[in-house]
């Protein structure tokens, strides 16, 4: 039993993700779900073992690698009555089927005047850290938070990715699903409840602290998670939030964080030029939190560069813990 | 079509090559040693070998994700491209690109490509370089059977068409698109047939068979050396081994694989060679001999080689 008296389970990430396609599935008929090698291959990452089995080969479709179709076709489905998924098999791989996300399926309700909806959900496997080198290892969700039209979305836990995907389904309008190909296999205890549900758009607080906020999502938690109890030792108490859904923004949460500590690093494993993070920090410096602000909002980002594939050099791409605690110290001038 | 002694020695070396680097390579990833992902062509060396080696030296290819008999037979340093795959700085790319981006554009090799129809733009764009300059030079341009399904394939084909550019269209159509195989993912088996959507010439060419894929892209790239515009090859054969490192073949069966292990291409042409009376079975040992000492030799340089300086990390993003 967790709290509240909720049975509780253990599940991986990649397992949360498939069970909240397949409640969703067998909740409503109308939610399909295409990609390349979803079927009996069950996902380039395994995510979607035994679905096809469950549901077959009529709403479960293997595709041909063809991108563009894939989102498109989702796209023309969802405006007609069905609710597609789409797995993209790596985020890199949206650049391929960009016409069909950018100009069509996030233009359509507004340019229609609302008189159209496109709930559909694009899966999207993303980050570095795999060895996969340039073209396979991209954290691109700035591009579509920068799109009026899509949501997006970015979980780091189990729970999170189910109870988010659960709610990207039932969403009217294109959800942008950012998924981590490093927390696949990361498994943790989750509420047994098919109605687990996140409202798109609701930080959650990962750790409350009352010295320095850090906003950060996807595989950057863990890593601030870690740092956030060394420094504790030490006497400064982080309060970690993860925004979860980066459009809609729960701006007021991260908003009334920074009034409580004074102090805010924003981080993203994206490059840092023309990140999230930078809009982020953006939004903070524009609210009322800045009259509260003790030191200069700080991003910590990936380096502006294409990842490389010497595992030297990529680990060096993204933020360090130690890059975080550093980060931490200079915020708190220590 | 005559084809020399040293030509077809050289042929099948080069063919060993592969192979053999490619277990070396399988065995490195089996045991973790090397980091990311690989694509193996074992059971295709006669198509990407072959192929690459039909064309002159100044002649330039685009390669795949699964591109290491492609760029091997191209004619490649083994040294540096095993150095590659474990990321050290000698490798072709610094390190920076591994297994799927080998790549030596100064040598013609326009690089192998992490993305699926990714190298139909390049190799069209090539094309229109040598149509311009007049260099006389064509382009090979790689891709799987999976490929000619994305977009790219077709625009790069309709363009180069109608711009009658220098570019071999070479398709090696191995029956899947990593778990997808071809009945699933287009609704005709031969791909060559879509060379009459553009009004160009299809071929098809049995790709486990070395003498026939040399004969055929050698054709192909006298016929658009003349400016007569690109050509579509489609090459049929088969990878005996899983998608990438990891792959349980849930997809197709043991039997099918086993079938075309049958047709093993280095197989089929040193038995060529002998009956023919190309090479002496002491000749033949001599080169696998060497092939395998060189293997070898590649892997003690790349392991004598070091890691790219981290102050590279930024380096070559911008020239
Ligand atoms: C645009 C794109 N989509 C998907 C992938 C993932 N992927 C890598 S190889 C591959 C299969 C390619 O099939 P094919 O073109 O037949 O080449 P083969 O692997 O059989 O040699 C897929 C789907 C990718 N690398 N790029
Ligand atoms: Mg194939």
């Amino acid at each position: 039993m967790g709290r509240g008296g909720k049975r509780m389970k253990e599940m991986t990430y990649a397992e949360a993700i498939r069970e909240a396609m397949s409640e969703e599935m067998r909740r409503d008929e109308d939610v399909i779900f295409i990609g390349q090698d979803i079927g009996l291959y069950g996902g380039a990452f395994g995510v979607s073992v035994g679905m096809f089995e469950e549901f077959g080969e009529e709403r479960v479709r293997d595709t041909p690698i063809s991108e563009a179709v894939i989102a498109g076709a989702a796209t023309g489905a969802a405006v007609t009555g069905l609710r597609p998924i789409a797995e993209i098999m790596f985020m890199d791989f949206t650049t391929i089927a960009m016409d069909a996300i950018v100009n069509q399926a996030a233009k359509i309700r507004y340019m229609f005047g609302g008189k159209a909806r496109v709930p559909m959900v694009l899966r999207c496997p993303a980050g570095s850290g795999t060895g996969a080198a340039a073209q396979h290892s991209q954290s691109l969700e700035a591009w579509f938070c920068h799109v009026p039209g899509l949501k997006v979305v970015a979980p780091s836990t189990p729970a999170d990715a189910k109870g988010l995907l659960k709610a990207a389904i039932r969403d009217d309008n294109p959800v942008i699903f950012v998924e981590q190909k490093l927390l696949y296999k990361k498994k943790c205890r989750i509420p047994d409840d098919e109605d687990l549900i996140i409202p798109l758009g609701k930080a959650d607080i990962k750790r409350e602290g009352g010295d320095v906020t850090i906003v950060t999502y996807g595989r950057m938690v863990e890593k601030v998670l870690n740092v956030a109890q060394e420094v504790a030792k030490e006497g400064i108490n982080v309060e970690v939030v993860d925004p979860r859904t980066l459009v809609p923004l729960d701006k007021e949460t991260i908003i009334n964080s920074v009034i409580k500590t004074g102090r805010v690093i924003v981080i993203n494993e994206a490059v840092k030029t023309g990140g999230y993070a930078g809009e982020i920090a953006a939004i903070i410096t524009e609210s009322e939190a800045f009259d509260y602000l003790d030191a200069p909002v700080l991003r910590l980002a990936g380096k502006d560069v294409p990842i490389p594939y010497n595992p030297e050099l990529e680990k060096a791409v993204i933020p360090s813990e130690g890059d975080i605690k550093e980060a931490i110290y200079r915020v708190m001038n220590r | 079509m005559k084809i020399e002694k040293g030509t077809l020695l050289e042929m099948y070396k080069r063919m060993n090559e592969a192979r053999v680097f490619e277990e070396k390579v399988s065995y490195f990833f089996a045991r973790g040693m090397v980091h990311g992902t690989t694509h193996l062509s074992i059971g295709e060396e006669a198509s990407g070998v072959a192929a690459s080696m039909a064309l002159n030296e100044e002649d330039l290819i685009a390669a795949t994700h699964r591109g290491h008999s492609q760029v091997i037979g191209k004619g490649i340093d083994l040294n540096r491209m095993m150095a590659e795959l474990l990321g050290k700085v000698t490798g072709y790319c610094k390190g920076k690109g591994g297994s799927m981006h080998i790549a030596d554009v100064d040598a013609g090799n326009l690089g192998a490509n992490g993305v699926v129809g990714g190298g139909h733009g390049i190799a069209v764009g090539a094309a229109l370089t040598q149509q311009i300059k007049k260099s006389g030079r064509v382009v090979l341009c790689f891709f799987g059977d999976g490929a000619a399904n994305e977009g790219s394939f077709h625009e790069a084909l309709n363009l180069a068409s109608v711009w009658k550019l220098p570019v071999i269209f070479y398709c090696e159509n191995n029956l899947y698109g990593m778990s997808t195989p071809i009945s699933k993912h287009m609704n005709i088996e031969d791909i060559a047939k879509r060379s009459s959507s553009y009004g160009i010439p299809g071929y098809i060419v049995d790709g486990n068979d070395a003498i026939a894929v040399y004969q055929r892209v050698k054709e192909g790239a006298e016929y658009v050396r003349k400016g007569k515009g690109p050509i579509l090859i489609e090459s049929k054969t088969y990878r005996w081994v899983g998608h990438s490192k990891s792959d349980a073949n849930v997809y197709r069966t043991k039997e099918e694989i086993e079938e075309w292990k049958k047709k093993c291409p280095i197989k089929r042409l040193k038995k060529y060679l002998l009956e023919k009376k190309v090479l002496r079975e002491d000749e033949i040992e001599a080169i696998e001999k060497k092939v395998i000492y060189d293997i070898e030799a590649s892997v003690e340089f790349a392991n004598n080689s070091e890691n790219p300086p981290i102050e590279s990390l930024l380096e070559d993003v911008y020239g």
